[in-house]
């Protein structure tokens, strides 16, 4: 079951261009700075832009201009789930959802208490939609996208006008969605945080061409695409088991590969499970001996696998490895230089902070 | 029949062609609108120039024209006899052609702008959730553009009240027929009976004012909505 896509679209000066087939199954990041071009493709595979070469979704064609073949929207059953939710401001949140309801076929009106019970909107349903807050909203647009039973599920940066605290509240009902309902899901995003967590995959659009398609971490590892996310948010997601909890402290002890970090307390990951954490670049330090006197205390040693300087750029990326776990560190060129760090090197890895990712089951 | 009586008559007259316009127009005009609000066509702004003709015509313009149209001599106006065995001119039914055609910007217009103002993304929302387009029109467009329906059949009605110059032209003053209360209040003038005359413009006013500021009233709860 795969959705095949050979689509280009002309919009003004930009050009998308993307042939790539996706499996239809868990979560496919399209990722990317912005102006890339990831809400363009998401917009095209809609029918809500005009789009011309062919998409085939399992067995339906939705576009084939060559055989002037292109199903209009509503008949695509996507889900589709917007920036701004786009609630319709007339009816209240019992009515959007029952518009949705309503379109659907009679067995998938049977997810009506799924859907509901699994987004905690009960409580929500007489309100006007003017009165809810950003996560509220967009967890309303979710629960709409659901019950219209779609076979795939497009999210277009659904997170990105909610704060941070919005964020970290919704990002639960995302998984708990993808998990309970085992949909397709085309996710947009420019946050390395919400692709971590969600992402089976991840495809990386820029300047309108797909530059990498691959597994979550394996991508996010990529030194070439790293230069592509931009440098600021760039990472490595490591998979760390939990070994204990330290209440007086607040601290999370965890392994992985040969290292041993601790993070603020993570009380509802019980010892034994694994978590995704995610490292950015930027907090990751390089020592050539274990340092004395320091306030970081997750010092890691490794091996350097790869360096790579850019002449137009005071930063150097390195690429470490640390059993069979990678870290990437972002230092200054000149650092790099005068440490004389090659691969091959042992060094230790200081790490300043780290991000919880995607729990892994 | 008296002099009150004559004028009760006009009025009812008046007021019934205004209402059979104003549903008439409420019909034809809205798809007209909604394709004027979503349509990137490069000859649009000709059929918006000649939706918007009425409004700077002399109505004796249009009433020469539709007189020509209307007289059992033309295709119109000869088929018309033959099927009703009446004649389109110095008829009620004549009148409502006319006043279809001159009050047609005044229910276009607010319904263009109603149409514009519905966002092209809850249109993409609805049509992801399985609406057809006609789906989303009916049920995201039409509800989200209510006003606009409001001002744009007010507006009509009050303008078809108004009509003069094109009834003059093809209606002529038949009692309870075509001699709606602008024709009874140019006929007052011309025979000197100031007094009746004083009484109904001073009514007309009164009128055009109430339904003036309900729809201004109308368009400020709307920019309230809004904001």
């Amino acid at each position: 079951m795969t959705l095949h896509i050979d689509m280009q679209v002309t919009a003004g000066e930009f050009r998308l261009s993307v042939t790539e087939t996706l499996p239809m199954d868990g979560c496919t990041a399209v990722f990317g700075p912005s102006g890339a071009g990831k809400s363009t493709l998401l917009r095209g595979l809609a029918g809500f832009q005009f789009a011309t070469g062919r998409i085939q979704c399992e067995e339906t064609v939705w576009l084939d201009s060559s055989r002037g073949t292109d199903m209009p929207s509503h008949t695509r059953r996507l889900g589709y789930v917007f920036q701004q939710g786009q609630l319709f401001p007339h009816l209240n949140v019992e009515g959007n959802l029952r518009y949705a309801q309503r379109r659907a076929s009679a067995a998938a009106s049977m997810q009506w208490d799924r859907v509901v019970k699994a987004l905690e909107l009960d409580a929500m349903l007489a309100r006007k939609v003017q009165t809810l807050s950003g996560g509220e909203r967009q967890r309303v647009a979710l629960g709409r996208a659901l019950l219209s039973a779609p076979r795939l599920l497009l999210l277009d940066e659904p997170l990105s006008a909610l704060d941070n605290q919005r964020k970290a509240e919704i990002l639960p009902f995302l998984e708990r969605a993808k998990d309970e309902f085992r949909l397709p899901m085309l996710y947009v995003s420019h946050s390395l945080d919400e692709v971590t967590r969600l992402a089976d995959r991840v495809l990386v659009l820029a300047g309108g061409e797909v530059k990498a398609l691959g597994e979550t971490v394996a991508i996010l590892e990529r030194l070439d695409v790293q230069s592509l996310t931009g440098t600021f948010e760039a990472g490595a997601i490591v998979t760390a088991t939990v070994f204990g909890h330290d209440q007086t402290r607040l601290l999370t002890s965890l392994r992985f590969g040969d290292a041993v970090i601790t993070m603020p307390l993570l009380l509802h990951i019980s010892p034994g499970q694994s978590v995704r954490l995610r490292i950015r670049s930027r907090d990751v330090a390089i020592a050539l001996q274990r340092p004395e006197g320091i306030s970081i205390r997750n010092v890691v040693a490794a091996r350097i696998l790869d360096v790579v300087s850019d002449p137009a750029s005071p930063y150097s990326e390195v690429l470490l490895e640390t059993g069979s776990e990678h870290l990437r560190a972002r230092i200054t060129r000149a650092a790099a230089e005068d440490l004389d760090l090659n691969p091959g090197l042992r060094v230790y890895a200081l790490i300043k902070s780290v991000a919880l990712g995607k729990p892994d089951i | 029949m008296g002099l009150m009586g004559d004028l009760s008559t006009a009025i009812v007259l008046t007021a019934k062609l205004a209402g059979v316009t104003t549903l008439v127009l409420l019909v034809m005009a809205t798809p007209l609108a909604w394709w004027l609000a979503r349509s990137k066509r490069w000859f649009k702004p000709f059929v918006e120039a000649v939706t918007a003709l009425p409004l700077v015509l002399p109505p004796t313009v249009l009433g020469f024209y539709l007189l020509l149209l209307f007289s059992p001599d033309s295709t119109l106006g000869g088929a018309w006899v033959d099927f009703t065995g009446s004649t389109l001119t110095f008829s009620f039914i004549g009148l409502v052609f006319a006043s279809v055609l001159y009050s047609l910007p005044f229910m276009v217009q607010p319904l263009q702008t109603a149409f514009e103002a519905v966002d092209e993304e809850l249109l993409n929302a609805a049509s992801s959730l399985g609406a057809s387009p006609f789906d989303a029109f009916v049920t995201v467009a039409c509800p989200l553009a209510l006003r606009g329906f409001l001002s744009a059949c007010i507006l009509t009605f009050a303008h078809t009240v108004g009509e003069f110059g094109v009834v003059l032209m093809v209606g002529g003053s038949l009692p309870g027929e075509t001699r709606v209360i602008s024709i009874v209040l140019y006929e007052y003038v011309e025979t000197l009976r100031f007094d009746e005359a004083h009484d109904l413009a001073l009514l007309l006013v009164v009128f055009s004012f109430v339904v003036l500021s309900t729809v201004y009233l109308l368009n400020r709860r709307l920019r309230f909505r809004i904001a």
